[in-house]
């Protein structure tokens, strides 16, 4: 609960923060946060993979972009209060919807009933593997990962397309500087 | 240049062991929190820490870009071909009791392959997007 | 009263919608466009929480088997989000390597200025 709330303070700072180097920063605590948040919650896999990836690679990948661009945010001249009324709402309606879902943490919930347990009770004894969610993920849902593992090859490949192509001359103000 | 000594020291101390994590988190994944996407982003990290310490040219002496970018479309053809072995021995398209007699110990090496694909895809592609951004700002 | 009751006991999913909506207001709101992007990687981890919380039984435990316990938590979710996290940063770099090109052709990465120069052209 403490970390939940120390989660959405890092995202009011977030939108506070007019520096972008900040934001970044800012935006690697959070996933910091988010990982000892999943790691209560019980999956350690994903907690594993977020404290890696989002507070690792895309911060580097963030920063590398900072490299190229200028770094603080320009103040808006458009207007705020529709945007903030729009999400106010949206979030009203999305909190009375999850006001009849089951409370936090009961084991008796339909989530738990449906195809779960036969996964628990059967990965040992149908793929000698004791971490469910490696068997789920390479066995069961082989599928569903083989499809992730092209979506991942296909934005390499974009980002590499989209980067490695000749520059267009003149326009930026790079360019003028060191020609 | 002197200042960055403990930096250099320090790293070139560490980069071993981030390997070595990497691959126990790859081979124990079946045991225990694990697997090819978090020892594939690991070992991604260990490249980009020397690229940031010892500089592009010599993380590109480690990881070659040609050797990067051909491990991207690999990882996913060693996935999809651990399928096809499947369809090829007259079961569906990735069941893998056909790799040994013993049906659990087939799912077993199936997931292995299948985990070493997602390997090699993710800390290929993750290392080619921060070459793609690093050298776009020389 | 009873509500009180009932949001306390939903606090994690008040919160999990408090996030959502802030990573919305970012997109819509803010004109720059690596702020939108950490804007839609805030939403983005807002729903990962929102699929993990209701795999959590209390008392449960991280689902490797093991003969010292029974009860575990629910592994399915865990096993949709660990690759849509790894999905996601692939797509978070697709999208600034979009940034980068637009800040080459443009000069700018804010929202209003380049509308302002495909108004004057």
């Amino acid at each position: 609960m403490v970390l939940l709330t120390l989660l959405a303070v890092v995202t009011v700072a977030i939108v506070r923060q007019r520096s972008l180097f900040g934001v970044v920063i800012l935006a690697g605590i959070y996933s910091f946060l988010m990982a000892s948040v999943l790691i209560v919650l019980d999956a350690v896999d994903v907690a594993m993979t977020e404290a890696s990836v989002g507070a690792g690679v895309s911060t580097v990948i963030l920063l590398a972009t900072l490299h190229l661009i200028k770094t603080t945010e320009m103040r808006s001249v458009r207007r705020h209060v529709l945007p903030l009324f729009v999400s106010a709402v949206t979030g009203a309606v999305l909190v009375w919807g999850t006001l009849v879902l089951p409370p936090f943490g009961t084991a008796d919930a339909v989530i738990h009933k449906h195809v779960v347990p036969r996964y628990i009770a059967d990965t040992i004894k149908e793929t000698n593997v004791p971490n469910v969610v490696t068997a789920v993920l390479a066995d069961y849902r082989g599928y569903d990962t083989l499809g992730e593992t092209t979506v991942i090859f296909t934005a390499g490949i974009g980002v590499m397309l989209l980067l490695r192509g000749a520059r267009r001359r003149g326009r930026t103000d790079r360019e003028k500087v060191s020609p | 240049m002197s200042l960055d000594l403990i930096l250099r020291v320090g790293t070139k101390l560490i980069l071993p062991f981030i390997l070595l994590f990497a691959l126990y988190v790859q081979f124990h994944g079946d045991f225990g929190p694990g697997g090819g996407f978090q020892a594939g982003v690991i070992t991604a990290g260990m490249v980009i820490l020397l690229a940031i310490t010892f500089g592009l040219k010599a993380a590109q002496r480690v990881a070659p870009r040609s050797l990067v970018e051909r491990m991207i479309p690999l990882g996913a053809l060693i996935f999809a071909g651990t399928g096809v072995v499947g369809l090829v021995m007259g079961k569906n398209y990735l069941d893998y009791s056909v790799f040994s007699r013993d049906p659990a110990h087939g799912h077993e090496l199936g997931i292995f392959l299948v985990e070493a694909g997602v390997l090699i895809t993710v800390a290929g592609t993750m290392t080619a997007l921060f070459y793609a951004f690093v050298e776009r700002g020389r | 009263m009873s509500m009180l009751m009932s949001l306390i006991e939903h606090y994690n999913y008040v919160i999990t919608i408090f996030l959502m909506m802030t990573g919305l207001y970012i997109v819509v709101a803010r004109g720059n466009m690596v702020k939108k992007l950490v804007g839609l990687s805030i939403f983005q981890t807002s729903v990962y929480l929102l699929y993990i919380e209701p795999g959590k039984i209390i008392g449960g435990t991280a689902p490797i088997i093991d003969p010292a316990f029974t009860v575990y938590s629910n592994p399915l979710p865990h096993v949709l989000i660990l690759t849509a996290i790894v999905v996601g940063v692939a797509t978070l770099a697709l999208g600034l390597a979009l940034v980068v090109r637009i800040n080459e052709a443009y000069g700018t990465v804010e929202e209003d200025e380049i509308f302002e120069r495909d108004r004057n052209t």
